[in-house]
C-alpha cells in the first residue's frame, strides 16, 4: 500500500474544515508517515531537567518511535542524542533513567562516550588505522538531537534539522508551562517518582483531542464520577467537609453551561487550552499555609495572578497535555497506529505543602492509571471507536460543533468551552507539519 | 478467638466472593477505617506522598462496587469476570490480643472480558483485626510483581 507516501495532497485531504478522514486513525501508512513527517517536525517532550540533577545522570524516550536518551554533562550541560550505539545500533541505555558515571560504555563490544555523546575510546583501536573509521559518522559518538531546547526545566527537542523554531512553535502557550512552575514559591519542579503508566488500544490522537472535549464528561463518566458524587450524598452523614477524593471527581459532572462559559483558547500551531475563566480544578479546598508562602515568595498581586490562573487542560501539540493546577503532564506515545502508551508525571512544587503533592498523585491515580475508573470510562470509547472507525458506511469523524462556516487557522482566540475548534486546530496543524517536508521528498524521487 | 486456620479460611472466602462477584459482602470484609492499596514501587511505604496504582478507603471501594453495576456504566458491557489462584497463606505474624494479624499470599489473578484475558503475579499482604470475634481487614496491600508494566484496564480487584 502506497497511498499516502509522499503524497502531500493526499494526506491534506483526508483533513477538512470541520471534519477528518477516518484514515487518520486507523491507516498503518499514515502511522508511519507521522513517525517519519509528524513527530520529527514537531518539538517533543523528552523529560524534565530535575530528572538529570548530577553529572553522568540519563533518562530514556522515544519521540515518535525514535529511542532518544538525555544526559547531564560533567560541565553540567544537557544533552539529547539518539540511544543507539554508531558500531551496530545497540541501545546504549535500557532503562528509564540511571546515571552512568563519568562515561556510557556500550555493553556489546565495549566503545565508550563522554556524557556528551562525544566518542571516547575503542577498545583495539589500531584495527579501525587505515580503514577510513574518520569519515564516517560513528566518529562523531552518539548522534546528537541538535535542537534541544530547555524550557523553565522541560527538555524539548525537534529531530528535524530544519522546521518552525522553539520559540515560533509554542508561542504564547508557554503560558500554561510558566503557571505550572510559578505555583511553586521557589519557581521550581522536581520530578520524584516514576509515571502511572497505561497502555490504549487506539490511536494516540483519539487520546489528545479527548484533552479539550468538554462534551464527554458528564455523559462518559457518569459511571465513574457520578456515582462518587451519589454514592457521597448518600454516604456523607453529618460530616460538613467534602473529603479530597469526592472535591476531584465532583467537577466531571458539571453541566454543559459551566464547560461552554469557561472557555477553550486556541493558539497556533495545534496548542490549546480548555478551563479559560475558570475549571474543573478551580474549587479545591485551600491548603493551609500555601497563600502565605505564594504571597511572600510573589507579593500579594502576583499570588494571586498565579493562583487565580485554573487552566483545565492544555494539549502542546503534538503530544503532551500539561494541568498546570494539579502539576500533571499527560505523554501520549504512539507505539503503533492503534497502540498508545500514556505515562503521566506528576511534579512536585518545590517548597510548597505536602498536601499539594498528595493531591497531584491522587489526581494521577484516579483519572491517569489503568486501575482508574475514569480512565476505564474514557478507555472504553477509544477502543470502541478504533473498532468502530473501520466501518465503511461513514468514513468520515464530525467536527463541527460551533464550527461557523470559515475559521483563520493559526490565530490565538478564546471561544466557547463546548467548542470543537481546538480538534480542528489540532488537525489543521496535523496536515501543516505532516506535509512540510513531503513536497520536497517527491521532488527528490521524481 | 481467632487461630491461623480461621486466619487463613478467611483468606481464601475473600478470594471466593471476588470470583463469585458477591461485591457486597466482599465490602463487609472491611474494617471501616480499612483500605485498599496497590503500590507503583517496589517495597513501597508511603501510600500517600509516593505514587501508587490505588489507594483506597470504604468510601471509594463502594464507588467501585457501585459502578459496576451502572446502567451506564459502558466499560462493563460486556461484564468483567476474575479468578484468583492463591498460595498457601503466610501467617507473617500472629497476635490477635495486640490487634497485630498479618499475612502473605501469593497469587495468579486472572481478569477476563469479552474475548480479552488478562493474567497478572504477586503478592497479597493482609493486615487483619478482630472485631467482635469477626475478623476484618485493615489494610489490604496488593503487589503486583511488573507493578512498573503498563497495563490496560484493571477493572476488578486483586
Ligand atoms: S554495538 Fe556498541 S560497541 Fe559494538
Ligand atoms: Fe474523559
Amino acid at each position: 500500500m502506497n497511498k499516502y507516501g509522499g503524497n502531500a495532497e493526499a494526506i491534506a485531504a483526508l483533513v477538512r474544515e470541520a471534519e477528518v478522514h477516518r484514515d487518520v486513525y486507523v491507516d498503518p501508512e499514515v502511522f508511519e508517515l507521522e513517525m517519519e513527517h509528524l513527530f520529527p517536525n514537531g518539538w517533543i517532550y523528552v523529560g524534565h531537567a530535575s530528572q538529570l540533577a548530577k553529572p553522568g545522570d540519563f533518562i530514556t524516550a522515544t519521540i515518535g518511535r525514535q529511542p532518544v536518551m538525555a544526559s547531564r554533562h560533567t560541565d553540567g550541560s544537557i544533552h539529547v542524542f539518539y540511544n543507539r550505539c554508531p558500531h551496530k545500533g545497540v541501545k546504549i541505555a535500557s532503562e528509564p533513567c540511571g546515571n552512568t558515571g563519568k562515561f556510557f560504555r556500550c555493553p556489546y563490544h565495549a566503545w565508550s562516550f563522554k556524557t556528551d555523546g562525544s566518542l571516547l575510546a575503542i577498545p583495539l583501536k589500531k584495527g579501525y588505522e587505515g580503514a577510513g573509521f574518520g569519515d564516517t559518522q560513528a566518529n562523531e559518538g552518539l548522534s546528537k538531537v541538535r535542537n534541544v531546547v530547555i524550557y523553565r526545566d522541560f527538555i524539548f527537542a525537534r529531530l528535524s534539522a530544519s522546521g518552525v523554531s522553539f520559540e515560533d512553535y509554542f508561542g504564547e502557550s508557554l503560558s500554561t508551562i510558566d503557571n505550572m512552575v510559578d505555583r511553586s514559591p521557589e519557581g521550581k519542579l522536581a520530578v520524584m517518582a516514576t509515571p502511572i503508566r497505561y497502555m490504549h488500544t487506539c490511536n494516540w490522537k483519539m487520546l489528545v483531542e479527548n484533552q479539550t472535549d468538554t462534551c464527554h464528561p458528564m455523559v462518559a463518566h457518569e459511571s465513574s464520577a457520578g456515582t462518587a458524587v451519589k454514592v457521597w450524598k448518600r454516604e456523607q452523614g453529618d460530616s460538613t467537609e467534602t473529603p479530597m477524593a469526592v472535591q476531584l471527581y465532583g467537577p466531571f459532572m458539571s453541566p454543559y453551561e459551566f464547560y461552554e462559559q469557561s472557555g477553550i483558547r486556541i493558539w497556533p500551531n495545534g496548542h490549546g487550552h480548555t478551563g479559560v475563566a475558570n475549571s474543573i480544578h478551580s474549587n479545591y479546598q485551600d491548603v493551609p499555609g500555601y497563600l502565605d508562602q505564594m504571597v511572600a515568595a510573589y507579593g500579594e498581586q502576583r499570588a494571586h495572578e498565579i493562583l487565580g490562573e485554573v487552566r483545565h487542560n492544555t494539549v502542546y501539540f503534538p503530544n503532551i497535555m500539561v494541568k498546570g493546577a494539579v502539576q500533571i503532564l499527560r505523554n501520549f506515545i504512539p507505539v503503533a497506529v492503534d497502540k498508545t502508551l500514556v505515562e503521566s508525571w506528576v511534579y512536585r512544587l518545590v517548597a510548597a505543602p505536602d498536601k499539594l503533592y498528595e493531591r497531584a498523585l491522587m489526581y494521577n491515580r484516579f483519572i491517569n492509571a489503568p486501575t482508574s475508573i475514569v480512565g476505564h470510562d474514557d478507555l472504553e470509547m477509544y477502543e470502541r471507536a478504533q473498532e468502530g472507525l473501520k466501518s465503511n458506511g461513514n468514513q468520515w469523524v464530525n467536527l463541527r460543533r460551533l464550527y461557523d462556516g470559515h475559521e483563520e487557522q493559526d490565530v490565538t482566540a478564546v471561544i466557547n468551552g463546548t467548542s470543537e475548534r481546538q480538534m480542528r486546530n489540532q488537525f489543521h496543524a496535523w496536515a501543516k507539519f505532516m506535509t512540510m517536508d513531503m513536497d520536497k521528498r517527491v521532488e527528490a524521487a521524481e | 478467638m481467632i487461630d491461623e486456620k480461621a486466619i487463613t479460611e478467611f483468606i481464601y472466602r475473600e478470594a471466593e466472593l471476588l470470583d463469585t462477584m458477591q461485591w457486597q459482602d466482599w465490602l463487609d470484609l472491611f474494617h471501616p477505617e480499612g483500605r485498599y492499596w496497590m503500590p507503583l514501587e517496589w517495597q513501597q511505604q508511603d501510600p500517600v506522598l509516593q505514587p501508587s496504582l490505588m489507594y483506597e478507603d470504604l468510601l471509594l471501594l463502594k464507588v467501585r462496587v457501585e459502578r459496576l453495576a451502572g446502567e451506564r456504566t459502558f466499560s462493563q458491557k460486556p461484564k468483567s469476570r476474575c479468578h484468583h489462584l492463591l498460595q498457601a497463606p503466610r501467617i507473617v505474624a500472629c497476635d490477635p490480643e495486640a490487634g497485630v494479624v498479618k499475612t502473605r499470599t501469593s497469587y495468579i489473578y486472572t481478569e477476563t472480558r469479552g474475548d480479552n484475558l488478562e493474567r497478572y503475579s504477586g503478592w497479597a499482604s493482609h493486615d487483619l483485626l478482630e472485631v467482635g470475634g469477626a475478623i476484618k481487614i485493615k489494610l489490604k496491600r496488593v503487589d503486583l510483581v511488573n507493578f512498573d508494566a503498563p497495563f490496560g484496564n484493571i477493572q476488578l480487584f486483586m
